[in-house]
């Protein structure tokens, strides 16, 4: 088994092909629709910003921070841009409800205690990590200072207190590398079983390995080990590039590790099967697109299943894909496990029987 | 003990007979050859006794086990090149010896069998890279790793240019040399000619003639012919004159020679004839000559190129 796995990487990488769909491909996937979705008004930073005093000293800050959000005009790409929050929401949950970290909120006793010298907090949320949220309590922090210098008793009675917003902001590209990961462990695999499932057919492989000890077992797992692989290489890649080039928000856990192992374990049974009940190359790459386009769109891995129609969601929620893209969504971004763990049970369950099915059908030899 | 037994092996597949009670054995060190144009049932009969076909009726025997039932076992022992032999496109020979070596769990050394196919030229090309002839060698080499007591090869030279085949036919000299038994099927009269201790010529699914060449020959063929350009007046003196067979084709007269006493008979008669007559030669059925016979010149069977 080892010695088929070694063989058959080397020749997976000598392949150009096989390199190219295996490794290259999903990252120029990700430059490409990082490079769409994350420029336009996504840039834009918008700042909550929820005024709980009703004195007048709350809103000449309001008016003082939006002072500096001079470039908020609709044609502008960046910059800042306020957004009241009504006084009755609750802050936090306005922020993740609106995938936004930065925010702004004045207490309700700010004029008071500001008038008395008392001293009193702003508080700024913001995403330690994000480059947008460092501007944001920068802004503040001059606008506060300007307020202490201003301040009657010229006592630094105004502070700042920094909290991280309870969700991070999501942004496309978030949701984008999971989905990219999932499609990784899709096309390659099953692009490739399919293939050589028939072509080493046609090509009397298979009749040449019938005549050694190896078994069909041992065959495709040593197909899925590689798989798993080169899905770990490409994940990294992508994360790399995601988090680099487009400052995704990924936190790397163990239980990434388990949709890694699994994916490929589905795809490339999927494709042995596929390939398998095909009768010749040209039927197996046919049949191969139609289990692998669809299920390429429609498991979230472009476009979040969210934002589908309604009939569509019910169509991808029997896609095994949509179980692999919505557990690495759950644990690289909301690391929400209890659902994954479910996610990961189920593609194992569906994975482990169709791997037994390949490797029923599929024959070394003919009767 | 035969190496290989086959009685009343029998395979259909549809409504086709491709294999039709066939029986024959073949003896330990020798080569053995499948003789018939395309579709005589060579390669099902060789597939079944590999253990990679199973057959309808009959019994199979290959070192003393059933090849279907005990393929795991008996595959530790033989050696195959499948017909038409593919393998992945992109190890090198050395790589794809080192490869088959460790999924028979052997440690080959894969310059020595490169050597022994005579194809440590091109180790380090890759397999799609390969000449035909070289990937044939490739095949022979991967046959050979698990050190087999018998080898099946299936057509190893068919679309090899001339020099190529003689390589193969080299390799095969070899291995006849080590003491293995090979049996092989080839639509190359001369292949089996050169190569095979004994031939089964087959037809139709059925075995039509089997032995040695000279066997063959001296049974199917017609013997030695005397063979003399002239016209009617020459066939009709011989006819009258003497107690030979004679036959005309147009001005072509053959003399049918069963003993050293017609030759002599034959020409003293032609020179007392003193008819016309040129272009005498002495000619004898040769393997192809009984082939065609046999087979019809309908086959698609014919000597090498």
């Amino acid at each position: 088994m080892t010695a088929d796995l070694k063989v058959y990487g080397r020749s997976n990488l000598r392949s150009k092909e096989g390199f190219f769909f295996t490794l290259v491909f999903p990252i120029i996937l990700i430059l490409l629709f990082g490079a769409i979705f994350s420029s336009g008004g996504i840039s834009q930073t918008k700042v909550y910003v929820q005024n709980l005093d009703v004195g007048p000293i709350g809103s000449s800050f309001v008016s003082a921070l939006n002072s500096t959000s001079n470039y908020c005009s609709s044609n502008s790409t960046s910059g800042l841009c306020l957004r009241p929050v009504p006084s009755d929401q609750n802050f936090t949950q306005f922020l993740t409800s609106n995938s936004a970290s930065d925010g702004v909120v004045i207490p309700a006793n700010f004029s008071a205690a500001y008038q008395a010298g008392d001293k009193v907090n702003v508080t700024v949320y913001g995403n330690p990590t994000s480059t947008t949220s460092a501007v944001v309590s920068g802004i503040v922090a001059v606008i506060v200072n300007g307020f202490n210098v201003h301040g009657a008793t010229g006592v630094h009675s105004v502070g700042i207190t920094s909290k991280t917003a309870v969700s991070s902001s999501y942004k496309y590209i978030d949701f984008l590398v999971p989905g990219l990961i999932g499609f990784a462990a899709l096309t390659s695999p099953m692009f490739a079983l399919v293939n050589i499932s028939s072509t080493y057919r046609r090509d009397k492989v298979f009749k040449l390995l019938s005549l050694t000890p190896l078994t069909k077992t041992e065959w495709l797992l040593a197909k899925i080990i590689w798989y798993i692989g080169t899905t770990v290489v490409s994940f990294f890649l992508m994360t790399l590039v995601g988090v680099y080039a487009f400052g995704a928000h990924i936190t790397l856990n163990w239980g990434i590790g388990m949709f890694l192992v699994l994916g490929p374990f589905f795809f490339v049974s999927l494709g042995m099967l596929v390939g398998t009940v095909s009768n010749s190359p040209e039927a197996a790459s046919v049949v191969g697109n139609l289990v692998t386009f669809p299920m390429m769109f429609l498991s979230g891995t472009f476009f979040p299943v969210a934002s589908m129609p309604k009939y569509l969601q019910t169509v991808a929620h029997v896609l095994p894909l949509y179980y692999m893209i919505e557990g690495l969504n759950d644990v690289m971004i909301y690391k929400n496990f209890g659902p994954a763990y479910f996610d990961a049970g189920l593609l194992l369950i569906i994975s482990a029987v169709v791997f037994a099915l390949a490797v029923k059908f599929f024959r070394w030899r003919e009767d | 003990m035969p190496a290989i037994e086959v009685d009343g092996l029998k395979k259909k597949y549809g409504e086709l007979q491709a294999v039709d009670g066939i029986s024959f054995s073949v003896g330990e060190g020798e080569v053995f050859s499948l003789l018939g144009p395309n579709g005589a049932g060579k390669t099902t009969t060789i597939e079944i006794l590999e253990g990679l076909r199973d057959r309808d009726e009959g019994t199979t025997q290959v070192l003393g086990m059933d090849p279907w039932k005990s393929g795991y076992e008996l595959h530790k022992k033989i050696g195959v090149i499948p017909q038409g032999f593919k393998f992945l496109d992109y190890p090198t020979p050395r790589e794809a010896i080192v490869y088959y070596g460790a999924l028979f769990g052997r440690k080959v050394d894969p310059d020595e069998l490169l050597r022994r196919v005579i194809l440590d030229d091109a180790e380090n090309i890759w397999f799609q890279n390969l000449s035909g002839g070289q990937k044939q060698k490739l095949g022979m080499a991967l046959s050979l790793v698990n050190d087999p007591e018998v080898v099946f090869l299936d057509e190893p030279t068919t679309g090899l240019d001339p020099q190529a085949r003689r390589a193969v036919w080299e390799v095969v000299r070899r291995l006849k040399g080590e003491g293995r038994t090979v049996m092989l099927t080839t639509h190359y009269l001369e292949e089996a000619e050169e190569l095979a201790d004994r031939v089964a010529i087959m037809n139709h699914g059925r075995i039509v003639a089997i032995g040695t060449t000279a066997e063959i020959e001296s049974k199917f063929g017609t013997g030695q012919r005397m063979v003399v350009k002239g016209g009617q007046g020459l066939f009709a003196y011989l006819q009258e004159n003497t107690k030979l067979d004679v036959r005309r084709d147009g001005e072509t007269v053959t003399i049918v020679l069963r003993d050293k006493e017609d030759a002599l008979v034959a020409l003293g008669s032609i020179e007392e004839s003193g008819a016309e007559w040129g272009d005498l030669t002495v000619k004898r059925d040769s393997l192809e000559d009984v082939f065609l016979k046999l087979v019809g010149e309908g086959g698609t069977a014919k000597g090498g190129e």
